[in-house]
């Protein structure tokens, strides 16, 4: 086992089990905080891919604003921060049959995958360069149009935030 | 490769021929070498802290017209290390109804996360912790591991001025990341690079005579990042006691003071890679230690010029400094980069003085008219003075007004 792989697993590992600890934690901050572990596994986990960009851009975006909103909405909203009710319904066995069959579903098709057995290669120099995803983003034989649809989405979201949060000034009489 | 002109690098290479030739293998060589790197960075970045503590004290001492440290050695040399070795031997309490992992956690994150920072950075032509591509992006992403760290310390500490410290704290860090992510798009135009070894090398002129606007933009926003004064409403002693770190006593106050500290020579580093450029001066491509020099000299004016500010301007209000943000950074900001590309694109680089002059030019009108708008706009909306309510004093002209009010 080459020390890459030690990593992998090792991050795997962190990922899936503070996922897991995300939803089954009783307090709603120590669920967020095991979100944050879990993102920044995923971000190892992308270093090791060489994609730095990808793994700083997940520490930037996820860990840096969306787990920070996360937080302060529920420090801002709830009054306890503790939930305990029950953690099962009605619906968890038949929820534990059905992600079974998609979980061995997808082990079964991407074992018949032939490039599973294959290891990652090292990147060449050309390849390491962001101005590459720069480009395909806005190629318009690249990404173009969803980046494009994406940036149009973001912007309604915005407007329709602002508009949410305007507070009409009361007619004086 | 000469010892004298090129001091790291000639170690580095020294060592990996002595333990290649003790017949190790080259990857275990490499990976032992980073981490040896790695531990000498992180331990003469906190040494240097006890002496930047010191520097900060005394100068600070000087600005207002004090004294400063005086008693421990010479000029008070040796201060805060009499101080550290007294923080080691103090008691390290846990309040009731802490979080006891992220209490614990908050001050080491704070603290690595401004190492981390020093990771990237390029220190001379020869000598820099490791040039990943997206040197720029990743500074700012280990901010918000910085920011997570100062959460942590507020929720974790159970004390409801921790908290709101933190709130403050975080709200203020996030909104000026916006202007200064945004403003950092300029040197990443001009380099074609997010790396910042490529970013130093592109300034043979640097690119403060390219964009000072952004430039200042960009050197408040660290000024506000670090939450020092005039930004300093993070730990607002009459309004917060200490902010998010009340709670923390002995090693673990410790580490956020330290990482405060060290934060702020650490923005003062960063402005000089992205804005001053770095290493590059006179003799440089010739004697590569001189890098190291001009990076250090430059560093500790930009780094004396904050102080400057810490040490004369008053506090922001709250509402005073989200309208600095909001109103005036962030649009110019965005301005800025806008107009940058046009002109920068208009103008073929081989003509470096028309460049730069053209660019200096669209700096000036755009500060003018920045100005402008903000003098008409204050003028249109008079600041609101803010009171509290009429409440007795021991001045009897004024207690008997509120004894009026009282009685109605």
């Amino acid at each position: 086992m080459t020390g890459m792989q030690l990593i992998f697993l090792i991050a795997a590992a962190v990922v899936v089990s503070s996922a897991f600890m995300s939803v089954t934690s009783r307090r709603m901050i120590h669920a967020a905080l095991w979100f944050v572990l879990a993102l920044l596994g995923v971000a190892v986990i992308y270093a090791l891919l060489e994609v730095s960009f990808f793994a700083v851009v997940q520490v930037l975006v996820y860990v840096g604003a969306i787990a920070i909103l996360i937080i302060f909405a529920t420090m801002l909203t709830r009054r306890a921060l503790e939930d305990h009710g029950k953690q099962f319904n009605r619906a968890t066995l038949m929820t534990l049959v059905i992600v079974s069959v998609i979980f061995a579903g997808l082990v079964f098709s991407l074992r018949s995958w032939p490039q599973i057995q294959s290891m990652t290669a090292p990147l060449s120099a050309d390849q390491l360069d962001v101005g590459v995803l720069g480009l395909a983003l806005t190629a318009p034989d690249g990404f173009a149009l969803p980046f494009e649809v994406t940036s149009i989405l973001l912007l309604a979201a915005l407007i329709g935030s602002i508009y949410v949060a305007y507070e009409r000034k009361e007619k004086k009489k | 490769m000469n010892f004298i002109y090129d001091p790291v690098p000639w170690v580095i290479n020294w060592l990996t021929q002595l333990l290649l030739s003790w017949g190790l293998s080259e990857n275990f060589v490499t990976t032992l070498l980073y981490l040896v790197g790695a531990v000498l960075i992180c331990l003469g970045a906190m040494l240097f802290t006890t002496m930047l503590i010191w520097a900060e004290r005394k100068i600070g001492g000087r600005f207002q017209d004090r004294l400063g440290p005086n008693r421990v050695g010479p000029w008070g040399i040796f201060q805060s290390i009499a101080d550290m070795l007294k923080i080691f031997t103090k008691e390290y309490i846990n309040p009731v109804g802490i979080d006891k992992i992220p209490f614990n956690l908050a001050p080491i994150l704070a603290v690595a996360a401004v190492l981390a920072v020093w990771a990237v950075i390029p220190f001379s032509q020869t000598v820099f912790g490791s040039n990943i591509n997206v040197g720029i992006l990743f500074i700012i992403a280990i901010g918000g591991l910085g920011e997570m760290a100062i959460i942590l310390a507020g929720f974790g500490s159970n004390n409801k001025y921790a908290l709101l410290g933190a709130f403050r704290a975080v709200a203020q860090l996030i909104s000026y990341e916006v202007p200064m992510v945004i403003v950092l798009l300029i040197p990443v135009m001009f380099s074609g690079s997010m790396g910042l070894n490529d970013i130093v090398q592109a300034q043979t002129i640097p690119f403060i005579v390219y964009a000072p606007v952004a430039c200042m933009i960009f050197f408040i926003c660290s000024i506000a990042e670090n939450g020092r004064a005039p930004f300093d409403l993070l730990e607002a002693d009459s309004e917060l006691v200490a902010g998010y770190n009340i709670e923390y006593s002995g090693l673990k106050f410790g580490m956020f003071f330290v990482a405060d500290f060290l934060h702020a020579f650490t923005s003062a580093i960063v402005f000089t890679t992205i804005f001053l450029g770095g290493w590059q001066g006179p003799g440089v491509e010739q004697i590569p230690v001189l890098g190291g020099a001009y990076m250090l000299i430059k560093t500790l004016l930009v780094y004396f010029l904050m102080l400057a500010i810490r040490f004369t301007v008053p506090r922001f209000r709250i509402d005073q400094m989200m309208a600095l943000n909001w109103k005036i950074l962030t649009p110019l900001a965005l301005v800025t980069v806008v107009m940058t590309a046009l002109v920068d694109k208009a103008i073929p680089h081989e003509m470096t003085a028309i460049r730069i002059g053209a660019l200096l030019v669209a700096n000036l009108i755009l500060w003018l008219l920045a100005d402008r708008m903000i003098t008409t706009f204050s003028k249109r909306n008079p600041v609101q003075v803010v009171t509290g309510k009429l409440r007795p004093l021991a001045r009897p002209e004024i207690l008997s007004v509120a004894e009026k009010e009282t009685a109605q």
